[in-house]
């Protein structure tokens, strides 16, 4: 570090500016006698920077939290101060400060403005009446939202019709806003002023391919239409909201063509309405400080992003590069690096801005890149199209029809991540190979993409970049390549050809992927789970016999086990499966670290009666057991001796409880909020839908423990959503979640189905789960399973809704089968004297406990005494203790602290 | 250096009846300071899983092998501290029976005691003889074989 710290102030808080920032602290971090900075970044928004790329997605059911950017450890960092709600009023070159709107002001060594832009909304009569919206930023999505909601309900309770909305503006931002008010249950429409939608991106074909899919899907496309007025409500409970949309004369039209625009002096009755007509940049700062700004607005940069004043930067939207403003996220990121490696010394220029664009709207594939129109002199161009499947290919080529140029795709965007990178480059082969469906992965083509080629484009990593990671950082799959290059790690459009880039790599460096198992399985656990279920073995030794070597291990065996037990093979410890559990399993309850065991029975839904509960307590008094109240609803009674195990449980299963398996990886528990049959808001039973469940699905062995909840409304009480398995209420049904998880890398779930009756929740519960049994892998849980499984979330719920592999009736039969054959593991135990020798605590003294175990008191209850403590009671002799029998060893009281043996009563207090 | 006696034994004349306690004779007089313990039967033991037993007051972990062996370590898990060896899973690395610590997963050479995870650890060995169909061991004080000092 040298000894002076300049400080950076950044205007803006939005992903350009998260992206700075993250990028300059890494270089700082990597030249440890380069320039020390530290940062202010001064945000008005009062958000953590958040994608805004991904706002859409807010309406399938992300939430705020989702669409933070990075780690969120980088505003932790002392050096960044990062402001929120604080926007900046005024610049002073001159002093090099800005003040803001708190009053606050700050001088600056180097000042980075990264406003972005605002929505532009054309100056049309009645713009701001109420019910008009912007579509930019998380809190106009919010308001949006809660708006189309408020009409929802009024209309409902009127018996009124369905919500109607329309955007303005039919290019990308125009039809993700279309499909948010879709989302939202809205009637929606389109207005574009140009002849087709998306013009910026799409030719005249690709328009047309895509107005298809779009009306398709329900929404109403006006093109070469422009709106001259917004009217109000005249009277009713939304007086003065907007009501009405008019449009203007079309230009240069009769009104007679143009059959699907609307007519001069139309009108459409609206309830809300969306201005996404593109952006303008906020360059007011720089206007008002004297920096020149460009013809259509910006603040003029050049390459190096460095404006006339040489200690103002622009970077994002905001800045105007060679005469333009990218509208885009991947340049902006450009920009922060190019920025970054200036002021710690570097002299990066801006290497030009990749436009391409590929995005799912309303569920439609469309992608464009490069020379997209086919401006280019003596351009060809290659077009496949079928209206029938609503898909529509076009490259564009150099005039000797080698040299790929850009191209459009829409309805079928898979081979984007593929041909993106090619721009520039020879094709090779028949260029039609591309386009044509069964092209689509171009395999050999993807694999000789030139060093220098861009995969991904967010942040910026070339091919080549990707195969240094395999090559010589020794990543050895697409997780760890991501994590070394943050190849794909923005939008992801670029991961199948990064997954294949690694496979080909790895390939060639003579490097074997191993999906090993163990040295004892060359096979996945679906592999082994495949052979179980297919040839019928039922015993680890024939398995291991005929499809692997040697006696198993600590990873094999449980996971054999749990296949067997997966496909019925009976109690976990009937016979030679009993050698097989882990050792959790093997006495069915949870090792804890002095060698004594917890117990939890089931409580389904977490509904208990007054008298279970006495009985709970009455157990844990008797045997002198630490207890408390888990996460998933139930309760955990620690400290149980193995020898005790079945006493204990004796007494549980007397009461009515059966094994909760919270030692498996199997079905830990339904969570539950109180739901309708309490809760004023409640609008389904949820705790009769968790027990349900619970029921159905306990002892269900799995690839790793899995977790439900159910909600009673969206409320979400239960947490449904950081479960594998989330189901919500709705007035029509259930929603079902999947692939939340709390712990080290905590997820939210993902929407799989909606408005689901009691019989299609419980039947799509089924085979979602009956799938990941099958093909995940040991130890993976759902949230990542469903990253890795070919076609994400999407094939899964085409598994599970559509039978999109033909497999369902087989799900079904294997979950009905484990819903015949459970029996409670541990009555099952208690009824086997053979069982129940395993138990012993020795086998020459089996009611002996341990004598090692010594406790101390705390809170009323009892812990293990720690080493220092057990140290010091060593040479200690014996006092009374102050409760109860007195175990052997006695209680000893060394400096003040009782120290027990194997048991310690502790009397309440 | 404590090594595990080749085992099964061929019957010796004290084993036959399988009776316990097994009698004095010449294992003790062999070995007075350690003398065989009687612990169980063989049919006691569960192939390929362990069972802890108090043998001369110390707590030894003893596993019956796939290949009817049986082998006696220390049940204390030189990574906690508690007593659990027993109930670790055994299984094979190459050819090494291995059982592998119930609480952090630290695999140990079931005939040597090394850890094959981290050579600061290791299990003490004990000698074990199946003896007409009675498992007998023979408890080894001292610290276990391979552990340096921690």
């Amino acid at each position: 570090m040298s000894a002076t710290t300049s400080h950076l102030v950044v205007v803006g808080g939005g992903m350009v500016a998260q992206r700075l920032v993250e990028a300059l602290l890494a270089r700082v971090d990597a030249a440890a006698d380069g320039p020390a900075w530290r940062v202010t970044v001064l945000a008005e928004e009062a958000r953590v920077p958040y994608d805004r790329v991904a706002l859409t997605s807010f309406f399938s059911g992300r939430t705020a939290d989702d669409l933070v950017l990075g780690d969120r450890a980088l505003w932790d960092d002392p050096r960044v101060d990062l402001r929120l709600g604080e926007a900046v009023t005024a610049l002073d070159r001159d002093a090099r400060t800005v003040a803001t709107s708190t009053g606050a002001a700050y001088a600056y060594d180097a000042l980075v403005l990264a406003t972005g832009s605002s929505a532009f909304v054309p100056p049309v009569p009645g713009k701001d009446l109420p019910g008009v919206f912007v579509y930019r930023t998380l809190d106009d999505v919010e308001g949006l939202r809660a708006h189309v909601a408020a009409l929802t309900a009024e209309r409902a309770a009127t018996g009124g019709g369905p919500v109607t909305g329309a955007v303005v503006g039919g290019g990308l931002l125009g039809l993700e806003a279309a499909g948010a008010l879709a989302a939202l249950g809205a009637t929606s429409h389109v207005v574009e002023f140009a002849p087709r939608l998306m013009p910026l991106q799409v030719d005249e074909g690709g328009g047309e391919a895509l107005k298809r899919l779009v009306e398709g899907l329900g929404v109403s496309v006006h093109t070469a239409t422009a709106t001259a007025r917004l009217h109000a409500h005249e009277e009713g409970p939304r007086a003065g909201h907007v009501a009405r949309m008019e449009f203007a004369p079309r230009v240069g039209a009769d009104g007679a063509d143009g059959a699907d625009g609307a007519e001069a002096g139309d009108v459409l009755d609206v309830d809300v309405v969306v201005f996404a007509a593109g952006v303008r940049p906020r360059d007011e700062l720089a206007r008002a400080a004297g920096l020149p700004v460009g013809p259509r607005g910006g603040v003029v940069v050049d390459l190096t992003c460095r404006t006339e004043d040489p200690a103002i930067w622009a970077v994002g939207e905001v800045a105007c590069l060679e005469g333009r403003c990218l509208g885009l996220v991947a340049p902006g990121y450009t920009m922060a690096e190019v920025v970054a490696d200036h002021l710690v010394g570097g002299e990066a220029v801006f290497p030009g801005a990749d436009l391409s664009t590929k995005l799912k709207l309303l569920g439609v594939d469309v992608a464009s890149f490069g020379d997209a129109m086919g401006a280019a002199p003596g351009a060809l161009s290659v077009v496949y199209a079928d209206p029938v499947a609503g898909v529509y290919k076009k490259l564009v080529l150099s005039d000797d029809a080698r040299t790929l140029l850009g191209g459009v795709l829409v309805g079928d965007a898979s081979s984007y991540a593929a041909l993106r990178p090619m721009l520039g480059t020879a094709l090779g082969g028949d260029p039609s190979a591309w386009l044509l469906p069964e092209g689509a992965e171009g395999g050999a083509a993807q694999a000789a993409l030139p060093d220098e080629a861009t995969v991904c484009s967010c942040n910026n990593v070339s091919a080549g970049r990707i195969r240094d990671a395999v090559r010589c950082d020794g990543c050895t799959d697409v997780g760890a390549v991501k994590a070394c290059t943050r190849a794909g790690t923005s939008c992801g459009s670029c991961l199948p050809l990064v997954k294949k880039l690694v496979t080909v790599e790895l390939e060639s460096a003579g490097v074997t992927v191993s999906k090993a198992l163990c040295e004892h399985f060359a096979q996945t656990r679906a592999q082994l789970f495949d052979i179980v279920r297919v040839t019928g073995i039922r015993t680890f030794t024939d398995l291991v016999e005929r499809y692997g070597t040697g006696r198993g291990c600590d990873i094999c065996k449980p996971v054999v086990a749990s296949v067997l037990s997966s496909l019925g093979a009976g109690h976990v410890l009937e016979g030679e499966q009993a050698a097989l559990q882990d050792t959790n399993d093997h006495v069915m309850a949870n090792m804890q670290k002095d060698g004594t065991y917890s117990v939890v029975p089931r409580i389904p839904g977490g509904e208990v009666t007054p008298e279970g509960l006495v009985a709970i307590g009455q157990v844990a008094q008797d045997f002198g057991l630490y207890t408390k109240i888990t996460g998933g609803q139930r309760i955990d009674l620690f400290g149980a001796r193995i020898e005790q195990l079945p006493q204990i449980w004796e007494r549980l299963v007397a009461a009515g409880f059966e094994s909760g398996h919270a030692y498996g990886k199997s079905l830990r528990t339904v969570k539950s909020c109180v739901g309708q049959t309490w809760c004023r808001f409640g609008v389904q039973d949820s705790v009769g839908m968790a027990v349900g469940l619970e029921l159905r699905y306990r002892g269900l062995r799995s690839p790793h423990k899995i977790k439900l909840g159910v909600s009673g409304c969206a409320r979400e009480c239960a947490e449904a959503r950081g479960k594998d398995v989330g189901v919500i209420a709705t007035d029509k049904g259930w929603n079902v979640y999947v692939g939340g998880n709390g712990g080290f890398t905590p997820r939210h779930a993902q929407l799989l189905a909606e408005d689901l009756d009691d019989e299609t929740l419980v039947r799509t519960v089924d085979r979602f789960l009956a799938y990941y049994v099958r093909t995940a892998d040991r130890l993976q849980r759902t949230a990542p399973w469903l990253e890795e499984i070919e076609g994400g979330v999407d094939h899964v719920r085409a598994v599970v809704l559509e039978d999109s592999l033909g497999i369902a009736a087989d799900l079904d039969a294997q979950m009905a089968a484990h819903v015949a054959g459970y029996e409670d593991e541990w009555a099952a135990t208690l009824a086997d004297p053979e069982k129940l020798r395993r138990f012993a605590s020795f086998v020459n003294a089996p009611g002996t406990a341990d004598p090692d175990l010594a406790y101390v008191p705390e809170r009323g209850q009892r812990r293990p005494a720690t080493a220092a403590e057990r140290g010091l009671a060593a040479p200690a002799g014996a006092a009374p203790g102050p409760a109860g029998p007195t175990p052997a060893p006695g209680p000893r009281t060394p400096g003040g602290v009782l120290v027990a043996g194997p048991t310690l009563e502790v009397m309440p207090r | 250096m404590t090594t595990t006696a080749p085992a099964p034994l061929a019957p010796t004349p004290l084993g036959h009846a399988a009776p316990r306690p097994v009698p004095d004779g010449a294992l003790r007089a062999a070995a007075p300071a350690d003398r065989w313990h009687p612990v169980c039967a063989l049919d006691d033991l569960v192939a390929e899983r362990g069972a802890a037993a108090l043998v001369d007051g110390v707590q030894v972990a003893l596993f019956r092998l796939h290949d009817g062996t049986v082998r006696a370590v220390d049940h204390r898990d030189p990574a906690s501290g508690a007593n659990v060896m027993a109930r670790g899973l055994v299984g094979t690395r190459g050819a090494v029976p291995t059982v592998a610590g119930p609480l952090y997963k630290q695999v140990f050479d079931l005939t040597t005691g090394r850890c094959l995870d981290d050579p600061a650890l290791a299990l003490g060995v004990h000698e074990v003889q199946v003896a007409g169909g009675t498992v007998l061991v023979r408890v080894h004080g001292g610290p276990p074989a391979g552990a340096d000092g921690r």
